[in-house]
């Protein structure tokens, strides 16, 4: 940092046209990154007329309560039943992955047992299957077995999290002492006690990180739910949000319902982000996993 | 308590016989923990995946009007046979090979630059573009390309509207244009994603490496190009195979711009073609042979970066 900082004083102006173009580069940027998501702001809270008649960049007459009405009444009032059906697929998916996920870490990293290295090399193998790719074998399985077009037809493969596994073995090894669960036995203390007292105290940093990657991945999740659910009561928010901007088309009075919407199926995702910062950060770079 | 510590506290073994039995309540216990996983991991992915691979090598014929049931043969490859052949999974396929040839370079040609500009002195604000850089990435994919296809469409879109006032071509949802335009989607998106992993990977280098660079006289340039591009040719690798994989499952973007424009057909990627093939066509076999054999083809494209990129290292 020092030397590198007396390097650039001493080179003048040449670092200082750097300096300046990589803020101009990182400005450009940044705008790209920013506009759309300041654009559906600003969009989501005008009106028809004015979506297309004033500058989009700007604010104009201030609509957004009105549309905010009209997006929880619109078709049937579907809009909250899909918020909510987000919810539950979310925080139980993640919920149920999170424990399901830190048992088998636990397992992997703590106990010796005849396929243990077969369980973790199919743990490896399930972290780089495209969910995308299996959500269509998923469809023919579950329709077999009259699973489609219920809940549990998305949330129980919700429940699998192979890189939830692999995180959850890498810092059970890492911070588990095996000390401390001798001593635990030695005290008397069943497996299970350890497992519920002792185990997931200690690794709850990377429980909160599982937890955070499955309620981002389970909200985010477009093609599992398109292909089971046909009830649209059963569907999640970003299913029904496309089919609503699959009318806009049609009819451009449903443009800023679908912006308002979109807008609002956003915000618990981006708290999320940006509250957890620290944990998702050290989930992302563990390995890095696209959500 | 020191490692040696450990290991003799760990490795106490006596007598045979009742370590072996330890050992069995040990591995009760272990796979009693697993078991859940396991369970749930055996259902949920390893079956569907068998049952795809059994439906790839059936043909199911409905008989007389469809009241009479119907009949299922095994046909061999006959299903796999049809997939090669298929003029439109051969477009989505071509389709999506031209994508990802120009859109994952330059992606990940752009979140290199990033990293290392946050890794270097020259970058001021880090934090503030960090963050901005990773907005994208925290708004869910649908709805990012919910957003996007509205920002081409000509009358709403802010974008639109100066193109065509400057006289610029603005046609972003035309028979050419519409590819690079979903491209734009998914940079906009994972951009900011692959550059935290670059970046994270730059920051964990030995600082003294740099810092010796840097005395003997080495530009910043030379330190980037020469030292730390080659350091994180791993964190590189990674995120080029989860683009590639991302790129040949490729589905909601273009679903979602297909509602507003014909240009994006039913079978625009291979993906695509799977869904078409079982919901536009009721051909579940049909389906699961594109998907069987875009898995294969996704591990095998994944596997044979991998080898290609650790040759180049030796």
């Amino acid at each position: 940092m020092t030397s590198s900082g007396a390097v650039q004083r001493r080179n003048g102006s040449p670092a200082v046209t750097a300096q300046a173009l990589t803020l101009a580069f990182f400005l450009a940027l940044t705008a790209y990154f920013l506009v759309p998501v300041y654009w559906l702001v600003v969009a989501a809270t005008k009106t028809t007329a004015d979506l297309t008649a004033t500058n989009g960049l700007w604010f104009a007459h201030v609509n957004f309560g009105q549309t905010l009405r009209d997006l929880f009444h619109y078709d049937d009032a579907l809009f909250s039943r899909w918020l909510l059906n987000s919810f539950g697929y979310a925080g139980l998916g993640a919920l149920g992955g999170t424990l399901v996920s830190a048992m088998a870490g636990y397992a992997l990293a703590k106990y010796r047992f005849p396929g243990r290295e077969a369980a973790f090399a199919l743990v490896l193998g399930g972290v780089l299957m495209p969910p995308t790719l299996l959500a269509l074998p998923l469809f023919l399985l579950e329709s077999k077995l009259s699973l489609t077009n219920t809940y549990w037809g998305v949330l129980l493969p919700s429940l699998i999290t192979p890189f939830g596994v692999y995180l959850a073995r890498v810092y059970a090894a890492i911070s588990v002492p095996d000390e401390l669960l001798e001593a635990g036995r030695v005290d008397g203390a069943g497996e299970l006690r350890i497992f519920t007292t002792i185990v997931l105290r200690i690794m709850s940093p990377a429980l909160v990180t599982i937890f955070l990657f499955q309620f981002v991945a389970i909200w985010n999740n477009f093609f599992l739910p398109l292909v089971v659910l046909n009830d649209r009561n059963l569907w999640p928010v970003t299913l029904g949000l496309y089919a609503w901007q699959g009318k806009a088309i049609l009819f451009p009075d449903v443009v800023r319902i679908v912006l308002a919407g979109a807008l609002v199926a956003t915000l618990p995702l981006v708290v999320v982000f940006f509250s957890m910062q620290r944990y998702l950060r050290s989930g992302l770079t563990a390995g890095g996993v696209k959500a | 308590m020191s490692t040696v510590e450990r290991v003799l506290l760990a490795s106490p073994r006596p007598a045979v016989k009742t370590r072996r039995a330890h050992l069995s309540r040990e591995s009760r216990h272990g796979l009693a923990f697993l078991a859940p996983f396991l369970l749930l991991f055996a259902a949920f992915q390893v079956i569907p995946v068998g049952y795809a691979v059994w439906q790839a090598v059936h043909r199911t014929v409905q008989s007389g009007l469809g009241f009479g049931g119907s009949t299922t043969t095994f046909v061999g490859l006959d299903n796999f046979v049809r997939v090669v052949e298929d003029p439109a999974v051969r477009a989505a396929v071509l389709r999506m090979l031209l994508f990802g040839v120009v859109q994952v370079p330059f992606m990940l040609g752009l979140a290199l630059l990033m990293a290392l500009l946050f890794d270097s002195t020259l970058a001021r604000l880090k934090r503030f573009f960090q963050l901005g850089a990773f907005l994208p990435f925290a708004v869910p994919g649908v709805i990012g390309a919910i957003l996007w296809s509205f920002l081409y469409l000509p009358g709403i879109s802010p974008v639109v509207g100066v193109l065509t006032a400057l006289h610029l071509p603005h046609g972003f949802l035309g028979p050419r244009a519409v590819l690079w335009s979903i491209a734009n989607i998914t940079t906009w998106q994972w951009t900011g994603y692959n550059m935290l992993i670059i970046y994270a990977a730059l920051q964990a280098l030995p600082r003294e490496l740099i810092e010796a660079a840097r005395v003997d006289g080495a530009s910043g340039l030379q330190v980037s190009l020469r030292i730390k591009v080659p350091l994180v040719r791993p964190a590189l690798v990674l995120t080029a195979v989860f683009s590639i994989i991302g790129t040949l499952q490729l589905f909601s973007e273009p679903t979602i711009v297909r509602s507003l424009t014909g240009n994006v057909t039913a079978t625009y990627t291979p993906i695509m073609a799977a869904y078409y093939a079982a919901f536009g066509r009721n051909d579940a076999n049909y389906a699961a042979a594109i998907a069987v054999t875009l898995a294969v083809v996704t591990f095998a494209l994944s596997y044979a970066f991998m080898r290609i990129a650790q040759r180049g290292q030796r």
